[in-house]
């Protein structure tokens, strides 16, 4: 029902009159907004990384969820479900700005239930110990904060709106994970193996989350231009390595990469080459807890089938009473 | 000044419990406007507990903290009511048992801003504007689950079967209970049954659901028996402070 009204092109619509002056707005830094002419393929890219951000922070809550019933302190308890709780309400958000597109968040979600549609593959890791509640917020969140401050000032209106605020939520988030961290690797010899441990599993991933490289980026060219995206996953990277690694070394833990080093002459760190094949592995579903997550949220759809359905009917009898009386 | 911390602690850990069972939900709702609504009613309820048992904690007057009674006591030292550690269930028993301790926190919150003792005036006074919008909330679902669909209905009337023998034991009274009731400090236990009879019955006429007739009435919680499920929830909710003892977290 969302298509409607929506000034879609069909592919013999998209002059080059009309590409050219959105370009032109695009090179203006004005926004485009719902209502706006766009080429079908801004529209169909948009959507997809929308709705699989928004997939990302909906089977996101998960891993953390896995350690909240067994937060150590009360405080740490309420931060761990605030924080998730969070994380839920931007998907909310970023479902919304998705559905300005044109696509149903039903259908969106359908899509994520069957497998269609992505997240991110982060997500696919397993939390072990407590130490991964602060490692995900501070290397996980830290990664996303990267690419999304640069979404703030992505050309479509709604997502960089959502972004703005999703961002000032997320710089908390990677602050109270570093806390654990500080905590943790402080603390006494086991509390100090877990947050190595953390650290060693999530190093890797964490990168990975800036997607391939750029010679590899199969959207990035078209996004750039656009500026869907405003940095190349490259750059993103190595601006996290650079902003993590001292991070790393005020807690005194070992980043898990020999080749690790800092470059006078570049001014940035030096890492390994990254094992490509891992990603594109877990993208495909190969990771240690691809199924795991796709199960729960199947399971906790179907499962909430009848509540649905059951409000459902409610809102249609009370609506039906309404126009009796 | 025990009576008192038995009171305290009698409503912390039903606080805690409860946020505890409803934080199990985390990320696994049935639509994602209602893990919102759960967590935050989770927030909420633990955020209460943390409250009452820091105020417990402080009239002992030792060194113990609220992370101490949460984490480091035994089943048989919990003093909550055995509805709050009933399992989640389906969604119709979690909300049920929501709705339950909705009503009895909307009074009994009500009552305890008007209390003679500072400090429990002050916590009432702020879980009050909590508990007042999850009463809301819980009281709706109530009504949709009654009247929406057979299955819904089904389901409602089968968790309420279960939990109805569950609700007496928020209102027992004992000798220790009355003489703060006298003091101005608790709640009447005797006015806040009445309170939630009437206002529960009152929302069940309006359904078609049946109110169980007879049978068993929980309790033990105040002395330390519970049900088995107590026991299951200590050993993960107290899993790492149990492990490694001694550590900051």
């Amino acid at each position: 029902m969302y298509s409607q009204g929506l000034r879609d092109s069909k592919a013999g619509d998209e002059s080059p009159e009309l590409l050219e002056a959105f370009q032109k707005r695009i090179d203006a830094e004005e926004k485009i907004e719902p209502r706006d002419w766009m080429p079908q393929a801004y529209r169909k890219t948009l959507i997809r990384q929308i709705s699989q951000h928004a997939h990302s922070e909906i089977v996101g809550q998960l891993p953390e969820a896995n350690w909240v019933t067994r937060a150590p302190t009360l405080k740490r308890k309420l931060i761990l479900l605030a924080k998730i709780q969070d994380e839920a309400g931007h998907g909310l958000y970023l479902y919304s700005a998705a559905e300005t597109l044109g696509e149903s968040r039903h259908q969106m979600y359908q899509d994520l239930l069957s497998g269609k549609a992505k997240y991110s593959s982060i997500f696919n890791y397993p939390t072990l110990n407590w130490a991964d509640a602060g490692a995900v917020g501070w290397l996980v969140d830290g990664a996303a904060i990267m690419n999304q401050v640069a979404l703030c000032r992505t050309s479509y209106g709604p997502y960089s709106r959502a972004m703005v605020r999703i961002c000032k939520e997320e710089s908390f988030h990677q602050r109270q994970g570093y806390d654990i961290m500080i905590k943790m690797a402080n603390g006494t010899p086991e509390q100090k193996a877990m947050a190595q441990d953390a650290l060693n599993r999530t190093w890797w991933p964490s990168l990975m989350m800036f997607g391939p490289s750029d010679k590899d980026s199969t959207h990035s060219n078209q996004s750039m231009k656009w500026k869907i995206k405003r940095f190349s996953n490259d750059d993103l990277r190595q601006k996290f390595i650079d902003a993590t690694v001292p991070q790393a070394e005020y807690l005194g833990l070992t980043i898990p990469d020999k080749n690790l080093k800092y470059n006078k002459k570049t001014g940035h760190y030096d890492f390994s080459e990254i094992i490509w094949d891992e990603l594109f592995d877990v993208i495909k579903g190969n990771g240690p807890c691809n199924q795991q997550r796709m199960d729960a949220r199947n399971k906790a759809y179907d499962d909430g089938a009848w509540v649905r359905e059951a409000a459902a009917a409610y809102a249609e009898k009370q609506q039906n009473n309404k126009e009796v009386a | 000044m025990s009576a008192v911390y038995n009171y305290v602690l009698n409503l912390g850990d039903n606080t805690l419990i409860l946020g505890q069972r409803l934080s199990e939900w985390c990320g696994v709702g049935p639509f994602l406007e209602e893990d919102l609504a759960l967590t935050n009613t989770s927030l909420d309820i633990i955020g209460q507990a943390k409250m009452l048992l820091e105020y417990a904690a402080k009239l002992k007057n030792d060194t113990q903290s609220a992370d101490d009674l949460a984490f480091m006591r035994d089943q048989h030292q919990f003093k909550n009511v055995l509805l709050v550690e009933q399992p989640n269930g389906d969604y119709s028993q979690t909300m049920l048992r929501q709705y339950f301790m909705d009503v009895y926190h909307v009074h009994l919150y009500s009552a305890l801003s008007n209390s003679s003792n500072q400090q429990l005036a002050g916590i009432a006074a702020k879980s009050l504007k909590e508990v007042t919008y999850h009463l809301e909330r819980s009281q709706l679902w109530i009504k949709r689950m009654a009247h929406g669909s057979t299955e819904s209905f089904n389901r409602l009337q089968t968790s309420l079967n279960k939990l109805w023998h569950y609700h007496h034991e928020l209102f027992e009274e004992t000798k220790e209970l009355s003489q703060l009731v006298v003091q101005g400090i608790a709640a009447n236990p005797k006015e806040l049954h009445k309170k939630w009879d009437t206002e529960v019955k009152t929302l069940m006429a309006t359904t078609p659901l049946e109110i169980p007739q007879t049978g068993w009435k929980a309790t033990g919680g105040r002395i330390g028996h519970h049900s088995e499920y107590l026991g299951k929830m200590l050993c993960e909710m107290q899993f790492l402070q149990r492990a490694y003892p001694g550590c900051e977290w």
